[in-house]
């Protein structure tokens, strides 16, 4: 039998009334032969009730369109199944106790933005001792010896590091996923662990904004963490699964 | 304009006074040097172009066989200009035949160095004539169709497609962009030579190339003549292959140039001679050139924090003056740059951003200034992207800024979609209509959070270019004194590049720039 609660569609002012908005730009003059052209492509998506409420014209043949629709879909919350991190989010003081208490020693850390990226916040926001939203970066945990390699790091560069220092996790940080850049070369730098037979020796952990768990999990790392991650969140990760690990 | 942040001007005069030390010790390094990538400048500014049959562009080709017989000490155009006068090659003919191996620089006759430097001055003379012709047409497009008031309004294309980013372009400009840059592609500055000809793929940015250069051009060209308002072109001008870039720049009219004096060392891991030399040289082309430089203090503040590290940006704008100044460009070709980057979550986080703005723009009053949006604490919500953004403009307005380069309320997200650009430019465009004379009506309160932030600021910003004027500023930047970042003085990419002039060194282009920009020969 259906549970009627799980299922559920877009909200607007109504239950279930399946209300959204959406905006695009369509590569034709604004005009009403343009609005309708938007009006056709929200039915062809399968959208009911389309209203064209804004158009404006972006010049060069470009129009742009604020449209709502009514989205006349169920989505079933039971069959919803997410890859999640399963670690517990701990504070700056609960992870040093935590590593002190529980592993005995500091646990070492090396970061970097590989390949081309040059984009180095938010692996700077994670390790740097200033860290990021009140947060403090691992360079400030006592019990973390962390090294941060900056940008533009080659795949091998940051292994070698890794392996000199016998890191317990590395950290990888992509910002930059146009046409799917961070694919190839996070695919190569996981490839190269396993030729090498380094795979199990590190804990891999993904980072930037267009990362989520499920890709991480996908590219072969252990973990991934979208934008908006704080520095604790990584911290706790990296304790409990080298924790975990001895324990195995 | 009347005064409305009673600053210490004898503070700010320390200041400079700091400043000058500090580019002194500078200059001494830079007198001393050139680079592999000055020297391919040369190359391209006598006219040489193309690549040979493995893609390398010939100016690297030359300098590079130049550099592994240890002769480049004396300047590439010396053993270029010889070869001219005894083979009697066109420029380009000379350079095929070099690559080819079929002129050898170093067997050839020597004609002695007047005769070869009278001959190189005399190229050197056509190009910076044309270089100067080029400033003509600009002024002329610009009297014929002038642009719009400031700020202008700045935004970027990054497709990836030179073909793409035209048509991204021309819309934005069409739509009131007054100022169009083309993105490179990612790591660019870390190639040490030019790629060659129109590209259509590139990551998070087009390849920056003459042939990009001419046709974006010409396409903004176009759109300036049929609008009625001039659009201006930028690039960027940094990395390994700075001065190359400036030349590309001045010979295809691009009007403003991203170009730094420490960018390269601080975010790209560049050797700092070889940045020091590189600047320099790419500052007196970009001067000759009329263009208007953008400096890159923004940046400090997407790694250091920007209420704490605020003096620091300050600091910066004030050594990148000099040193720019030092290289013939004017104080109206000083875009110094600055951003609109504090948390907005603290409390009157606005007016902090207004004392430094207000600050900026009184102690460089004759400067373009350019203005950065929000990045640091844009998150994937657009909605409160656009009102981060229309704040932004806001402080632009209230405190006269020149250079406005758009926020997108897509930051964070992924680079602009076509009605992310027209949104930002929207924005802009109500926010400086709806209060275009507000800072005329505007005077700070005696004592109050604004008048105090900005002395502060300016305190801070005292000390620590006394700091450096007293260690150097090499030794300063290897202890991190900018954006939490520490290089080491000898590290760095591109330092095999660096190469120590002899006394017979000779670059016809610095001593016709030196001389028309009223330089002190150094």
């Amino acid at each position: 039998m259906l549970d009627k609660d799980n299922l559920i569609k877009a909200y607007g002012d109504t239950y279930n009334d399946g209300k959204i908005q959406l905006s695009f730009t369509l590569p034709v003059q604004k005009g009403v032969e343009a609005e309708e052209a938007a009006r056709v492509y929200c039915a062809k998506i399968g959208l009911k009730e389309v209203e064209v409420v804004h158009m404006k014209d972006l010049k060069e043949g470009f129009t742009f369109f604020v449209v709502y629709a009514v989205a006349d879909v169920f989505v079933d919350l039971n069959k919803i199944n997410v890859a999640k991190i399963e670690t517990e989010e701990m504070t700056y003081y609960e992870i040093n106790d935590y590593i002190k208490e529980k592993i005995g020693r500091e646990l070492t850390v090396v970061g970097a933005c590989t390949g081309s990226d040059a984009h180095t916040v938010g692996l700077d926001a994670i390790l740097n001792m200033k860290g990021y939203a009140g947060e403090y970066g691992l360079e400030r945990y006592p019990q973390f010896d962390t090294y941060n390699m900056g940008s533009q790091v080659p795949n091998e560069k940051l292994i070698e590091k890794a392996v000199k220092n016998e890191a317990d996790a590395i950290l990888v940080s992509q910002v930059v996923t146009q046409k799917n850049v961070h694919i190839k070369n996070l695919t190569e730098f996981v490839e190269i662990l396993e030729a090498e037979g380094l795979r199990d020796d590190f804990i891999l952990v993904l980072g930037g904004p267009r990362i989520s768990h499920e890709l991480a999990l996908e590219l072969g790392f252990d973990a991934g963490f979208g934008s908006g991650t704080k520095p604790n969140q990584v911290a706790s990760y990296i304790a409990q699964k080298v924790y975990q690990n001895i324990k195995k | 304009m009347a005064i409305k942040l009673d600053l210490d001007q004898k503070l700010i005069d320390l200041c400079r006074t700091y400043t000058a030390d500090i580019a002194d010790d500078i200059e001494d390094k830079i007198a001393q040097n050139t680079t592999t990538s000055v020297e391919r400048t040369v190359l391209r500014l006598l006219g040489v172009d193309g690549v040979d049959e493995h893609g390398i562009p010939l100016p690297n080709v030359i300098v590079e066989k130049v550099q592994k017989e240890g002769k480049l000490h004396r300047g590439i155009s010396y053993w270029f200009g010889n070869a001219l006068l005894q083979t009697e090659l066109e420029v380009q003919e000379l350079a095929q035949a070099i690559a080819e191996d079929e002129v050898d620089l170093f067997a050839l006759a020597q004609a002695g160095n007047e005769k070869v430097y009278k001959h190189l001055l005399k190229l050197a003379r056509a190009k910076a004539d044309e270089i100067r012709e080029n400033v003509k047409t600009r002024k002329e497009m610009k009297d014929e169709h002038p642009p719009g008031p400031k700020p202008w309004l700045y935004v970027i294309v990054a497709t990836g497609n030179i073909y793409e980013d035209v048509k991204q372009a021309k819309a934005a400009a069409r739509q009131g962009a007054d100022i169009i840059a083309v993105i490179r592609s990612t790591a660019q500055s870390l190639l040490d030579y030019v790629p060659y000809g129109p590209t259509t793929e590139g990551f998070g940015g087009t390849y920056a190339t003459q042939a990009n250069f001419k046709i974006m051009r010409e396409a903004l060209d176009e759109v300036s003549k049929e609008e009625g308002h001039y659009v201006q072109l930028v690039n960027y001008c940094s990395g390994l292959a700075m001065p190359e870039i400036a030349a590309m720049g001045a010979i295809e009219r691009l009007d403003m140039m991203l170009n730094d004096a420490m960018y390269g060392i601080l975010f790209r891991d560049i050797n700092m001679k070889r940045t020091f030399v590189d600047q320099h040289f790419s500052r007196m082309i970009n001067a000759y050139a009329g263009v208007i430089i953008n400096t890159g203090e923004d940046n400090y503040l997407t790694t250091a924090d920007a209420v704490e590290e605020a003096h620091t940006v300050l600091a910066s704008q004030f050594i990148n003056e000099e040193l720019g100044l030092r290289t013939g460009l004017s104080k109206e070709q000083l875009g110094l740059g600055h951003a609109f980057e504090i948390n907005p979550d603290i409390e009157d986080s606005f007016l902090m951003e207004i004392a430094q703005a207000q600050m900026v723009r009184q102690i460089f009053p004759d400067s373009p200034l350019k203005y950065m949006p929000p990045t640091k604490y844009m998150n994937g919500d657009i909605y409160r992207g656009q009102l981060m953004d229309g704040m932004f403009n806001m402080a632009s307005i209230m405190t006269g800024q020149s250079i406005q380069l758009l926020g997108m309320l897509t930051e964070a997200i992924h680079t602009p979609f076509i009605q992310d650009r027209a949104l930002s430019i929207e924005n802009a465009k109500h926010v400086f209509n709806s209060a275009r004379n507000i800072s005329d009506e505007i005077q700070f309160k005696p004592d109050g959070k604004i008048q105090k932030r900005a002395n502060q600021v300016l305190e801070e910003t005292a000390e620590i270019l006394h700091e450096i004027a007293d260690k150097g500023l090499m030794k300063s930047l290897s202890e991190g004194i900018f954006a939490d970042i520490k290089r080491p003085m000898d590290g760095g990419k591109g330092s095999d590049g660096v190469i120590e002039k002899s006394p017979d060194y000779f670059n016809p282009f610095i001593d016709i720039f030196e001389e028309e920009l009223d330089l002190d020969a150094g």
